[in-house]
């Protein structure tokens, strides 16, 4: 245990580099997604072929392989980012794909009527979509959204193969330095787990408060 | 169906889609030529960079780790679903200490990133005398992972199925085991195809984790041959595309099958 505590500014820190990569790719990849949704549900067929390309693409490359095609590769056709900057923009493309199926079965699963009634008031596609159509179906999806917040936590730790010293790479290298895998591993499983259980905790909130059974 | 969002376009609406489809094809043209225009800028269009990948020997390379890839998804894959089924029975069943151990495991192991899982068979494991092949380096932490998902996944299925079901099972004689076998799960597993095989591409993905490992599947035989050959973003396109393709596939079956699976219903 006292492996823990001596490396603790070490470990707290990746902690926080694994907090900031999941609180800025979420952002980025809910404006990214709600956009795709947008694009896919939208009456022009050239944006809905875009964003059905968009999420085939990325759900079906690995994560991995985009980071270090992205952080290693791109510097040969003069694009480079900071590690930091680079695995937040990758990890929220990515996860913007999923996000986008989740949004796009809660827009179907808002009821007919609703987009119907909604012309019938002389509101536009965009209008529709923003007052009526999103706020029914974000609060369907509130439990898979909380499920794919979850996953985007758990991605985060690939940044490491981009040299960002997240939790993840806090402990190996820790680990490197005091070879005590047990103490160190399940001390960061742990950490991993209990922000997954707030994620938790605030998703169950949010659905008690906003869900509408239909 | 998502069409419902807009009506017939009028002849305004008509000016307006085409006003977007105009916008969104040069968007999308825009961004291929900067794509082009920084590859040719910086040499990477050179003939001699992308010809190798042209070659049958690069290919039957690139094809060995494909086979390593599907490998150690494929048997990762049956260990984390015997595995997923019999956590999710323990979590369904009626006794404390099977439920208990079987819920904390789902719970715990659905929330730890499986890189997290590598290292500690990197790293841990050897310490306490247990060092691993390479295959097992990377398809053991992929089990540990991936089974709380398909437990979730059984678990949705058996819980999907009516209790009408168990009911007439036990009505005609068959024990509680019998009624579970030959009743409930196979209509579960019929219901939750389509999960298993898009959590199965999840998995598929998950084998590129090779590259840290240094298990040589397709995204690891990418990183030897970029260091033997140094046409770093020519070799990971190439991946990528292989991994795309392979993975669309699987996802286009996955819909073939909750397509017909819901005609069935």
């Amino acid at each position: 245990m006292s492996v823990l505590l001596d490396h603790l500014p070490e470990l707290w820190q990746g902690l926080l580099v694994t907090l900031q990569l999941t609180v800025a790719s979420f952002v980025g990849a809910a404006v990214l997604g709600v956009l795709v949704t947008a694009m896919r549900v939208s009456p022009v067929p050239v944006l809905r072929a875009l964003g059905t390309a968009y999420v085939e693409t990325f759900q079906n490359l690995p994560l991995l392989v985009l980071l270090v095609l992205v952080f290693f590769g791109l510097p040969e056709i003069g694009i480079k980012g900071p590690p930091m900057a680079t695995a937040i923009v990758v990890i929220a493309v990515y996860q913007a794909a999923y996000m986008a199926e989740a949004l796009r079965s809660g827009v179907n699963s808002v009821s007919k009527g609703q987009a119907e009634a909604a012309r019938a008031l002389g509101l536009t596609f965009g209008q529709s979509l923003r007052l009526v159509i999103l706020p029914q179906a974000l609060r369907t999806v509130v439990q898979p959204l909380g499920n794919l917040t979850i996953q985007l936590i758990m991605s985060t730790a690939l940044a490491g193969a981009i040299s960002v010293v997240d939790l993840t790479e806090a402990a190996k290298r820790v680990n490197l330095q005091e070879a005590q895998p047990i103490a160190i591993f399940v001390g960061s499983g742990l950490a991993y787990a209990a922000i997954a259980a707030a994620v938790g905790y605030v998703t169950g909130r949010l659905e008690r408060r906003l869900v509408i059974m239909r | 169906m998502s069409t419902v969002l807009f009506d017939e376009p009028g002849p305004r609406a008509k000016r307006r889609i085409r006003i977007a489809t105009v916008l969104g094809v040069l968007a999308t043209l825009a961004l291929a030529a900067l794509a082009v225009r920084q590859f040719a800028a910086n040499g990477q269009l050179a003939a001699e960079r992308w010809q190798p990948y042209a070659t049958w020997p690069m290919w039957r390379y690139l094809l060995d780790g494909l086979w390593s890839t599907a490998l150690s998804a494929v048997v990762a894959a049956a260990l984390s679903m015997a595995l997923g089924l019999l956590l999710a029975l323990g979590r369904l069943s009626s006794k404390r200490w099977l439920r208990g151990p079987a819920t904390v495991y789902i719970e715990v192991v659905r929330t730890i990133p499986a890189l997290l899982l590598v290292y500690v068979v990197l790293f841990a494991l050897p310490k306490y005398g247990l060092d691993l092949p390479l295959f097992w380096k990377l398809v053991v932490p992929l089990t540990v992972s991936n089974a709380a998902a398909f437990a979730e996944i059984f678990r949705a299925g058996i819980l999907s199925i009516e209790r009408g079901q168990t009911e007439a099972g036990l009505a005609v004689g068959l024990t509680r085991g019998q009624t579970l076998r030959m009743i409930v799960l196979p209509q579960a597993a019929r219901r939750v195809l389509p999960s298993i095989v898009s959590q199965s591409v999840g998995l598929l993905k998950d084998t590129s984790l090779g590259f840290i490992v240094s298990y040589g599947e397709l995204f690891y035989s990418g990183k030897v041959l970029v260091a033997y050959n140094g046409l770093l973003i020519q070799t990971y396109i190439v991946i990528a595309l292989i991994y795309l393709v392979v993975n669309a596939s699987l996802s286009k079956l996955a819909r073939v099958l909750e397509r017909r699976s819901s005609a069935r219903a």
